[in-house]
């Protein structure tokens, strides 16, 4: 018996320490978790508001969301979020969030925003792993040409020229750097397609909250 | 052996946690592309080092030696979550920024290193001290190499700041070099294993030249006795 003891007692301690270590997590996940839902709320409204300003809609894009699944076009096969902005109850915008399976070092994850004309309102940059100081150009903060994509549409350039120079299309590649921006082009090129095939549905689904995708 | 002096002086220079003891070196090399990256995780760290070496401190007549090793993880692991949660709670875009490495403080050998080797076998207030000049000598080490990799690779100092500081703070980035193209080694990781290489290059030369001058000192006493 004696022998055990002292593996009984440590086997105790450990437990309650176990037990209050994973109580003061449980505490502070509580009473932050509000907190952070709200900045993660603010820091996306903030990202689909430089694409589509607030003037443009009234509803409340952040809850008026459908998820959809096309993996052929969105670049993954996880359910994307579609934000979609309405003035007086009629549409303006989609935002979609597809990814660029295809770049230089892994996905790139974008927002897509698509006018009801389906013209692109802009398109952003929300993660991605590109070499800095190359292909990081993709970012908004780095330099202009992610704002290249605004007012295009998949008959401006045609189609057939939805490609970077190299590939003789019509959008510049970096120096140093043609995959990144090659991905980003044919990532919102699909995303354009599959707005054009599904526009309809997307703006009359009903919305399904965030929490369940 | 232990006096406060004495330890302050062990974690900021001569058992610096970066240059000497070159432990916690992922996040080390990975962060630091900016100064303002790098003091975000040298404060994180120096925050869980501080809050570990207390509590190991305060428990440690309670902790029988053969399971001291799971409840130092566990007090760790409890303390960087908490910081974790707290930060996305607080600072959401330097959260965003810092991402990974935060969970990964938790791997931080030298955390563990000081909890085994100091705070559970010394009073509080020499294991609070401890932790915090150890924690501000890493933070050190990772401004100094993230102001050399962002001045050499971007030709910028104090960008982003605003990720910490708020709003007000994003005048505060200073452009060193006009049009700066870049040096794009400075900012990959080989560049973070150069500039630490020559960070440590530096600690030594120094180190040796103060040895050079308390030789001296000694040798020029010696014949002034002599004499």
């Amino acid at each position: 018996m004696t022998v055990y003891r002292p593996i009984a007692i440590s086997a105790v301690f450990l437990f309650l320490f176990a037990v209050i270590g994973a109580g003061l997590v449980a505490f502070t996940f509580d009473s932050t978790a509000e907190k952070i839902a709200d900045n993660e709320r603010r820091a996306l409204l903030k990202s689909l508001n430089e694409l589509v300003p607030e003037q443009r809609y009234d509803n409340d894009i952040f809850n008026d969301v459908v998820y959809v699944r096309n993996s052929e076009l969105l670049g993954t096969s996880e359910p994307v979020p579609v934000y979609r902005a309405r003035k007086n109850g009629w549409p303006v915008a989609a935002v979609l969030a597809p990814v660029a399976p295809d770049g230089y070092s892994g996905a790139i994850r974008l927002l897509v925003a698509i006018n009801v004309d389906a013209t692109l309102a802009g398109v952003r940059v929300v993660q991605h792993r590109e070499t800095p100081g190359l292909g990081d150009a993709i970012e908004a903060e780095r330099s202009n040409w992610i704002l290249s994509f605004n007012g295009r549409s998949l008959s401006n350039p045609p189609a057939e020229r939805w490609k970077v120079k190299r590939d003789s299309g019509a959008f510049d590649q970096f120096t140093g750097a043609t995959i990144t921006p090659r991905a980003v082009v044919k990532a919102v090129k699909e995303a354009l397609l599959y707005f054009q095939r599904h526009s309809q549905e997307l703006f009359e689904q009903e919305p399904s909250p965030p929490t369940q995708p | 052996m232990n006096s406060y002096p004495n330890i302050i002086r062990d974690g900021l220079w001569h058992n610096n946690v970066g240059l000497v003891q070159l432990l916690g070196l992922c996040p080390l090399l990975a962060v630091t592309g900016t100064f303002i990256n790098g003091l975000g995780l040298g404060l994180a760290t120096l925050l869980t080092l501080v809050a570990s070496n207390v509590t190991v401190s305060l428990i440690r007549s309670l902790v029988r030696p053969e399971v001291r090793i799971p409840v130092f993880v566990l007090v760790i692991a409890s303390i960087v979550t908490i910081i974790e949660l707290s930060m996305s709670a607080f600072f959401h875009e330097l959260y965003k920024v810092l991402g990974i490495f935060i969970p990964l403080i938790v791997t931080n050998c030298s955390i563990i290193g000081r909890a085994e080797a100091f705070a559970s076998k010394n009073t509080v207030g020499r294991a609070l001290t401890d932790g915090l000049s150890m924690g501000l000598g890493f933070t050190l080490v990772l401004v100094a190499l993230g102001s050399l990799r962002e001045i050499i690779g971007h030709g910028t100092l104090f960008s982003q700041a605003h990720l910490m500081f708020g709003e007000a703070a994003r005048s505060m980035t200073i452009v060193l070099v006009e049009d700066y193209s870049g040096f794009l080694l400075a900012i990959l990781p080989p560049g973070a294993f150069i500039g630490l290489g020559l960070l440590i290059a530096m600690k030594n030369l120094i180190d040796k030249r103060l040895q050079g001058k308390a030789a001296e000192k000694l040798a020029t006493a010696d014949v002034a006795q002599a004499a």
